[in-house]
């Protein structure tokens, strides 16, 4: 990554509105994939001999019927054979040619997708949090995945294409001029129409394509619907009203299609026209003229014999456009990702945090998304070493973005932030994964087992390790009860456990680490009994000898909790310990009554 | 036309076995899918005659007019080219005649370009839409049973790529055709020309067909790499993506980007590999038709140096080849197409070929009041696994009753039976003493409503989520919803009751959704609602004010799954299920008394 490169505008998701030319595009390109260079000249090179081969092999062959063939007194079959074994063996050397350039092509453009895909990737990890909202993760794995196989696509059919075609329109044209200059002129004024009128349909075309595709979008999301809704649609007696969106969706999908179909229809044939109306016209002009410029019956012929050579490869380079629009689209995506700064820099000389718990001063704390909308309007509080605090509060209130900070997934957009007596932006970046644990919501798990799981947290524990770190949680009973124990799988996002599994093996991996700050996001949704229990018992033994703050969804946890934080709308509303808080009738005394007469009434 | 794929129908076993079993023979030969292709691809021409015909017409003039451009250019030459150079004489009339000769087959050629392509794509894409048609007949008809074994991913890649790939081998099928036109001209035209022309054409086509055959078969293995490769690139992708935060917080970028670097790495070496083989075959591919036109020349002169034959009859063989190789490519590519093309068909067939749910006959003699359920000793065991096992009980008319058990107890699988979305082993359920499962399912669900506790809401307007058809009316909706307690925040959103949710639209919180789908539930006034724990994220005190609300504004008999204590209160009896059975049954205070319930819901208050 070059720091030239760097275009704060740029988001990921937007293609770059003022539509930089493919050649500027593919410059660029170049410059952040260097693989894509090496070696790409003698690659290009091959090409064109391969191509100037591709070019001779016809011209031989009419050359050899005009000579050989042509009727009467001056045949040679010595000649004709001679020549036709020149022939075959230019054939077969062009052949072998391609083969190599093709091979080399294919392996420098697979390392430079390589290349151009893990770095995306690895750009993706270094984005703030705040880029990785619900519907910008969609887009991120899109960079990644389909909009680099656009770009494999491309490279596998279309980039050989262009070189040989691009190349063998030029050589014809040249000995186009070779024979007659002035005819040439003729038929490329004649096929010149050929190119606004391409560009014309190839827009309308990538206009209906890309029509095409949402439509096909919304077909599988109405199918995916119908899907995920199948209990619903069932219980509610929904079939005729899902079976009728169907209908309307596919039918949508196939009009779509059948649009975009009609330009696809039109465009091929359309070589073809010109390249006859060319030849009408050099058919004319030639004889009217021809004999005044010194062309002969033999040159006329092996000059119409061009002009019609010219029609394959521009029917073919008419083929490729699509997928070459789709991929210079595709390409500018990804190097929109790779140009994107990066909002948290890792301090060049991070400074260490000091053991044991970890106090924590905000001063004026700020943030605000990119698009300006700010979610925390200057939060100041500081919470000793040790404390166990509760953040409270309603959704969108800044709880969770306020956690968040903490543990340095965003930098705050205004004021100042100390964990430890040290800037959260100035820690070493490693120190911060140790001493600093954020056990999520949802309690993502990768597809593996709970042992790897809990691993990820330090590499190089130990299985007794692990084990301790189970026991002082006091988890064995739970962790007896898992089909497999440690090596229990846990499914794609660690689906195969319950929600409260899942921040279990969070807790475990958190433990592990000994951090001096511990930031847990309750699980909003219901908790098993069992669990709940297994999970309040651990959170009790973790938070011993920590700082550690709960973004809690129960008012339990903040009764239990030595300080309170009552986030409002994006500011510190409340903050004090529980009895003072419900004594001052605040916000928080509202909550906890509506939650007391709720759960305790009665009992 | 299931039969003609082998044990490919009405199955729901895995596809993999059935799918080899298309694609290949096992023992390394060719494998047989030219026959089972044709019928295939005959199937759909004949489901979409009218297009196929005019994309065969479309390619058959192609053929026609190609051979047509042929002659017309050797007409220009012998007669206007070169007498036009040696005479000197101006003859414009004949110049003109010839250049709009050239352009008038172009522009035939052309039309028949266009019909073969348009028309052709047509055929594919009515066959496409035939499928998805059946597809989605299938998802709304089958029983649930249905979805659970086969995950989301699966159905929809059956509707999208399988549907894509079922249909491939059929846009190269009007050239092919079109083109047969053109064999039986270019055979009769070189038979009649020279014998030894006609074998050196002919000699050609397997070498071509090998070449081919070679080239697909090689490439099964890595093309098979390659997807499976690609599947892990997006796996890793999507987990690592979804796990950011795990990820940031865990420093973990860096082990991150290493795994989708092994398996990018995976998908480069099978690609070069494929690449490879593609680096043989396409020049190869291309070399031969010019090594037949070098054959042809040479074998010509000789001929015509013994005069067998005439200079002008091997310049015609050599432009008819010429001509022919671009449909023999296109032959080439319909071959290597057909296997993966029968296999997603085979895929699709296995589907379309899944029976209806059964409905029931019955029609339920519709009275006002809340139902009387009965369930009268039902097991259900699923995968081996019994989770109810004889269980039975009563919920009379009006009674509100919470169920109550450990997770796993088979809660859900309760609701799932009482709505026939699962069907009972044994024993059976009654509403107002008919069994469900003799019920229509109309009747059924305009009687009964569940509320799950993961309610789905479509992405639409919350106005049609509640009121899906619209027949219920403005009034009604908004009462279920008031009595749902949604009516408040509804109200709150800019666009009110026409506000779109899900994907495309705003995102609710998951209380919001519950009383949405609440809101759904009660709009349709039933006489039973079972809430499996479909408040659970809704506040205390909205499920308390929404619980009265239905005993006191809505006549119905209620069931509903709590995991709350304040749930519970609100009951008149509570069931309490351990064993896949009912263990006890009273109210909360009597339930009391027996140990387990009690170690359970002790569990429901909070810890403090």
């Amino acid at each position: 990554m070059t720091a030239n490169l760097v275009d704060d505008s740029t988001r990921p998701d937007d293609a770059n509105p003022d539509e930089e030319g493919a050649l500027s595009l593919l410059r660029r390109g170049m410059g952040v994939t260097p693989e894509l260079q090496k070696g790409i000249r003698l690659t290009i090179g091959m090409a064109l001999v391969g191509a100037a081969g591709k070019l001779a092999i016809p011209v031989l062959i009419q050359q050899i019927v005009d000579r050989g063939l042509s009727d009467g007194d001056d045949y040679d079959a010595g000649f004709v054979l001679r020549a036709c074994a020149i022939a075959a063996v230019l054939i077969i050397g062009v052949g072998i040619l391609q083969r190599a350039t093709f091979i080399r092509l294919i392996i420098a453009t697979e390392n430079t997708l390589f290349a151009l895909r893990t770095r995306a990737f690895a750009k993706i990890h270094r984005l703030s949090i705040a880029d990785h909202n619900d519907t910008q993760r969609g887009v991120l794995v899109a960079r990644v995945t389909s909009d680099i196989e656009t770009l494999a696509r491309f490279a596998q059919w279309a980039g050989m294409a262009w070189i040989i075609n691009l190349t063998l329109i030029v050589g014809i044209i040249a000995l186009m001029f070779f024979y007659s200059w002035q005819l040439t002129i003729v038929s490329l004024i004649v096929f010149f129409p050929l190119v606004p009128i391409l560009r014309a349909l190839q827009r309308k075309q990538l206009a209906a394509y890309d029509a095409f595709r949402s439509r096909v979008g919304e077909t599988l999301s109405e199918m995916s619907e119908t899907v995920g809704g199948s209990a619903t649609i069932r219980a509610y007696g929904l079939t005729d009203r899902a079976r009728a969106r169907l209908e309307y969706v596919i039918e949508r999908q196939y009009k779509a299609r059948m649009r975009a179909v009609k330009y696809f229809a039109l465009m091929f044939p359309m070589g073809d026209v010109f390249a006859a109306i060319s030849m009408g016209a050099v058919l004319i002009v030639g004889l009217e003229y021809g004999p005044d410029w010194g062309l002969d019956a033999g040159r006329m012929l092996a000059f119409l014999f061009l002009v019609n050579l010219l029609l394959q490869p521009i029917g073919e380079i008419t083929e490729i456009l699509d997928m070459t629009q789709t991929a210079v689209a595709g390409f500018r995506k990804i190097l929109g990702l790779l140009d994107q700064e990066i909002d948290l820099v890792e301090p060049e000389d991070g400074q260490q945090l000091p053991g044991g718990p970890l106090a924590i001063d905000a001063t004026g704390i700020r943030f605000a998304y990119r698009d300006g909308v700010e979610v925390l309007h200057g939060v100041d509080v500081s919470l000793p070493a040790g404390a166990n605090v509760a953040i409270v509060g309603e959704t969108g209130s800044g709880k969770t973005t306020f956690a968040k900070l903490l543990c340095r997934l965003a930098d705050p957009t205004g004021g100042e932030l100390l964990v430890g007596g040290v800037r959260v932006d100035q820690i070493d970046p490693a120190a911060r994964r140790d001493r600093i644990r954020m056990v999520p919501q949802d309690g993502f798990l990768f597809n593996t087992t709970m042992r790897e799981n809990i691993r990820y947290g330090r590499p190089d524990a130990s299985d007794d390790e692990i084990i301790d770190a189970v026991m002082t949680l006091g988890l064995h009973p739970w962790l007896a009860r898992t089909p497999e124990g440690l090596d229990t799988k846990v499914g794609e996002r660690g689906e195969a456990l319950s929600v409260g599994e899942r921040q279990l093996v969070a807790l475990i991996r958190a433990q592990l680490a000994d951090p001096g700050l511990l930031i847990l996001d309750e699980a909003t949704s219901a908790v098993d009994p069992e669990t709940e229990r297994a999970l309040s018992g651990a959170l009790a033994r973790v938070a011993e000898g920590r700082t550690t703050i709960s973004i809690a969804h129960r008012l339990s946890t903040a009764e239990a909790a030595d300080l309170v934080l009552v986030f409002d709308q994006g500011d510190l509303a409340e903050f004090g310990h529980h009895d003072d808080l419900v004594a001052a009738g605040g916000i928080y005394r509202g909550l906890y009554e509506s939650w007391i007469g709720n759960t305790r009434a009665g009992a | 036309m299931a039969s003609t794929l082998a044990g490919s129908s009405g199955t729901d076993d895995t596809n993999s076995s059935d799918d080899a079993a298309v694609v290949s023979t096992g023992d390394g030969r060719a494998p047989r899918v030219f026959v089972p292709g044709m019928k295939l691809l005959g199937g759909y021409i004949r489901t979409h005659r009218t297009p196929f015909t005019l994309a065969v017409t479309g390619a058959t003039i192609f053929s026609i007019f190609s051979v047509g451009g042929t002659v017309v250019l050797g007409r220009v030459t012998d007669d206007i080219v070169v007498p036009g150079f040696e005479d000197g004489a101006d003859s414009v009339d004949g110049v003109v005649v010839g250049a709009l000769a050239i352009v008038a087959v172009a522009f035939v050629r052309a039309i028949g370009v266009v019909m073969r392509r348009f028309f052709g794509a047509m055929t594919t894409d009515r066959q496409q839409r035939t499928w998805r048609q059946e597809l989605s007949d299938r998802f709304v008809s089958v029983p649930m049973s249905y979805f659970r074994r086969k995950p989301t991913g699966e159905l929809l890649a059956h509707a999208d790529a399988d549907v894509e790939t079922s249909t491939m081998s059929m846009q190269a099928l009007p050239m092919s055709t079109g083109v047969l036109v053109l064999f039986i001209a270019a055979f009769i035209s070189l038979l009649t020309a020279d014998v030894y022309l006609l074998m050196v054409v002919l000699a050609l086509f397997p070498v071509l067909l090998f070449a081919n055959r070679l080239y697909s078969h090689s490439v099964v293995e890595p093309a098979e790499q390659v997807q499976a490769a690609l599947g892990d690139v997006s796996a890793v992708v999507h987990e690592s993506v979804d796990g950011a935060l795990v990820v940031k917080t865990l420093g973990r970028e860096d082990a991150e980007v290493g795994r989708l670097e092994d398996a990018a790495e995976r998908l480069l070496v099978s690609r070069i590999q494929m690449g490879r083989l593609r680096a043989t075959f396409e020049p190869t591919i291309e070399a031969i038709p010019n090594l037949g036109v070098i054959a042809l020349l040479a074998v010509g002169t000789w001929r015509v140096s013994t005069g067998d034959t005439t200079a002008g009859d091997v310049v015609q063989s050599m432009l008819l080849l010429q001509i022919l190789i671009f449909p023999m490519r296109v032959f080439g590519f319909f071959l290597e197409e057909l296997p993966r093309t029968l296999v997603a068909a085979a895929r699709l067939r296995r589907v379309v070929a899944e029976v209806d749910d059964v409905d029931g006959a019955a029609a339920a003699t519709r009275s006002d009041g809340p139902a009387h359920l009965v369930v009268d000793d039902v097991q259900f065991a699923y995968g081996g696994d019994v989770i109810l096992d004889g269980l039975s009980f009563e919920v009379a008319p009006g009674e509100i009753v919470a169920l109550v058990g450990a997770t796993g107890s088979g809660k859900s699988t309760i609701a799932q039976l009482l709505f026939r979305l699962a069907r009972p082993t044994s024993g059976s359920v009654r509403l107002d003493g008919v069994d469900i499962a003799d019920l229509r399912a109309d009747d059924l669900t305009s009687q009964a409503t569940l509320v799950f506790q993961e309610s789905y809401l479509f992405a639409d307007e919350i106005r049609s989520n509640i009121d899906p058809d619209g027949t219920f009316g403005d009034d009604a909706m908004r009462a279920a919803a008031g009595l749902a307690r949604a009516d408040g925040f509804i109200n709150e959103m800019p666009q009110g009751y026409d506000t779109v949710v899900g994907e495309r639209g705003v995102t609710l919180s998951g209380g919001q959704r519950q009383r949405v789908a609440l809101a759904r539930a009660l709009v349709r006034r039933p006489r039973f609602v079972f809430l499996d724990d479909a408040t659970s994220a809704v506040d205390p005190t909205i499920e308390r004010e929404i619980l009265d609300g239905l005993g006191a504004d809505l006549q119905t008999t209620t069931l509903v799954v709590a995991q709350r204590l304040s749930t519970i209160r609100l009951a008149d009896r509570v069931l309490f299920l351990e064993g896949g059975r009912i263990a006890a049954s009273g109210t909360h205070d009597e339930l009391l008394e027996v140990p387990s319930y009690q170690a359970l819901v002790s569990a429901y208050e909070d810890p403090a």
